[in-house]
């Protein structure tokens, strides 16, 4: 087994193409799963996609970044709209519900669609932020993530606080799946081809990287840009998963669990952060009953996991932060 | 123009908390180079200390002048304490490791502090006592003070004026000031570092806890989650003012303070919470250092 998987990690394709068919014979053999399971896998996969898009730009690229959250809404509501207004009014004559093969054959560019607003959310934030850095940066990202929640909020058209219900429930297993395992696919395609070792190069050294000639602010807006599109569309998965969504369900907290999943499973390590994700889902399940203590928990699971082994969580961001030879000097 | 006057007052004794919180804020960074993210949540922390010590103190002291001074002084005492432990718990075993692990344990440490108060002191909201008689001062026709207006700004320039005579004239303030310039070069001329950090922590947590009570008291209800928001802002006004500078924090709350309450009251009103956020952006595009920082350039 664990041969076996270590000969799919570096062989992407075969891991695609094993991913894409597992998520295929989930929908069609699935069947017997129950409706409950099917919402923990949904969410488990909606979270992969997130955490791994967001590992490319704190653990690739080592921006950090607080709005994930904020352009997994901007994809929500995006595709949320398409999908409850545009389609049906340009095609009423078809039918749409969860299920029917409109709604089915529409949802891969609704959720592209939904992904590329995001991008765009994601290159207008990441283009004047980007050039700050540590500290800045985090507090531009969250000011950005909670701006977006207000005009959300302000909304009317989409609902404004009370958000929008009654979204096609289009989201299964085969697109939840499938586009996890693209997701994890693309990263670890991307950072390893010749034009994503520059998101590694800023992260390890921006300096040298700049004068190795690389576009420091280009690749960091790139990473930004393609996190942003893959939360897009982690949200209108989200969106058509759960038919309810709100500007509270993306606050500063949604994405604060989403940097609690890439650090969990180790900046950098793509496969890791997966874990790490499908982890959080099936706890986050386990403490449902427990909200209160969830939040508590993962406080805790934080602050201890820093203090322990800071130097391992840390390390791709290690020698970004503290330039020069020695990492451990303040 | 009335309806300009008082909102002028209003954004005053907002702005003022805003600055106390920021102060906070500023001192750490001066210090240590990072955010503590939990400082809002002291605030709340010392909101709630206020709060259940106010029947008892109210025996002690009927005076209500009396009270109040006792309800601050209790919750600044309960705050420096709680920010000491935090300092000495959570940020000092993380001292030489990279800035952003403490900034996440600090995120860690706010989250705890927010949620560990919904346990303890349950999610809903609990109505502040009024420590203060309803007097207000008339100014002019129709634009009035009220005592707790009166209340906000007056600790706040006692408190302001009292760290300012800290940081200028007393050993710990020299020390402090040593250390923000350079903590290995303090180190060495027999500074005890730790010991001054432990100590700013407790005076920048001290006047979070001032804060608290006076910000419970305008707003008249308090929750676990209420020191996120001014948490936020105050670092916006931080930031406004010069991070590290300490006149810096004060203008800065009282500017977006006057910002707030003048743009809340027009149109605008509804994104009153973007407003602090589009102006941190600004600030930290067109000029980073803030208005009294001095920019450092990095060394390769």
């Amino acid at each position: 087994m664990f041969h076996s998987s270590k000969a799919l990690i570096r062989n992407p394709r075969l891991a695609l193409a094993a991913g894409i068919g597992v998520a295929v014979l989930l929908q069609l053999g699935g069947g017997w799963i129950d409706p409950y399971t099917t919402q923990v896998v949904l969410f488990a996969a909606i979270n992969v996609i997130l955490a791994v898009s967001l590992n490319l730009v704190m653990g690739e690229t080592g921006q950090f970044s607080l709005c994930h959250a904020a352009f997994m809404a901007v994809g929500a509501y995006t595709s949320a709209l398409l999908t409850g207004k545009a389609l049906p009014t340009l095609l009423p004559h078809l039918s749409w519900t969860g299920s029917s093969w409109a709604s089915q054959v529409f949802f891969l560019p609704v959720l592209l669609v939904g992904g590329s607003v995001a991008a765009l959310a994601g290159l207008i934030v990441g283009g004047p932020s980007l050039r700050l850095r540590g500290d800045y940066l985090a507090m531009v990202t969250l000011g950005f993530g909670e701006i977006i929640r207000v005009l959300l909020q302000n909304a009317n058209f989409v609902g404004g606080a009370r958000g929008m219900e009654g979204i096609l429930p289009a989201t299964n297993l085969f697109w939840a799946v499938g586009f996890a395992v693209l997701t994890v696919y693309t990263m670890i395609a991307l950072v390893r081809s010749t034009y994503g070792r520059g998101f590694q190069a800023v992260r390890d050294d921006e300096i040298a990287a700049a004068a190795m000639g690389i576009d420091t602010t280009r690749v960091k807006v790139t990473a930004f840009v393609i996190g942003a599109f893959f939360a897009g569309v982690a949200g209108g998965l989200y969106a058509h998963a759960v038919e309810f969504i709100s500007p509270e369900g993306f606050n500063f907290l949604r994405s604060f669990e989403i940097i609690v999943m890439v650090i969990l499973g180790g900046l950098g390590r793509p496969v890791g952060v997966a874990i790490a994700a499908i982890l959080i889902t099936l706890l986050n399940e386990w403490l449902r009953d427990l909200s209160q203590y969830r939040m508590v928990v993962y406080a805790l699971i934080i602050i201890l996991f820093m203090i322990l082994r800071p130097a391992e969580t840390l390390r791709p961001l290690l020698s970004r932060v503290l330039p020069g030879r020695k990492p451990a000097a303040s | 123009m009335h309806e300009f006057l008082q909102q002028v007052i209003n954004g005053l004794s907002l702005g003022a908390i805003y600055a106390l919180i920021a102060l906070g804020y500023s001192m750490v960074y001066g210090v240590l180079k990072f955010i503590n993210f939990a400082h809002g949540d002291v605030l709340m922390i010392g909101a709630f200390a206020g709060f259940y010590a106010v029947p008892m103190i109210h025996g002690i002291f009927p005076d209500p002048w009396t009270t109040t001074a006792a309800v601050l002084i209790w919750s600044m005492a309960v705050c420096a304490v709680l920010g000491v432990v935090i300092e000495r718990l959570a940020y000092r075993p993380l001292r030489n490791q990279p800035k952003l692990a403490v900034l996440i344990t600090s995120i860690g440490v706010s989250l705890l502090l927010s949620y560990g108060g919904q346990i303890l002191f349950g999610v809903n909201q609990k109505a502040f006592p009024d420590l203060l008689p309803p007097i207000r001062v008339s100014l002019g026709s129709s634009v009035t003070i009220s005592g707790n207006h009166l209340l906000v700004m007056a600790v706040t320039l006692l408190l302001l004026v009292a760290l300012r005579e800290t940081i200028q004239r007393t050993r710990f303030g020299l020390a402090l000031r040593a250390l923000s310039q350079n903590r290995d070069a303090a180190a060495l001329m027999g500074v005890n570092s730790n010991a001054v950090i432990s100590l700013t922590f407790a005076v920048g947590s001290a006047l979070a806890g001032a804060a608290g009570v006076l910000y419970a008291m305008n707003i008249h209800s308090i929750e676990p989650l209420m020191g996120t928001l001014p948490g936020i802002k105050a670092f916006v006004a931080a930031v406004l003012g010069g991070i590290g500078s300490m006149p810096g924090a004060a203008v800065g709350g009282l500017l977006l303070g006057l910002t707030e309450c003048l743009l809340g009251g027009s149109d605008l009103s509804s994104y009153r919470d973007a407003i602090a956020f589009g102006i941190l952006i600004l600030i930290l595009l067109v000029r980073p250092s803030g208005l009294f920082g001095s920019s450092a350039a990095e060394k390769v």
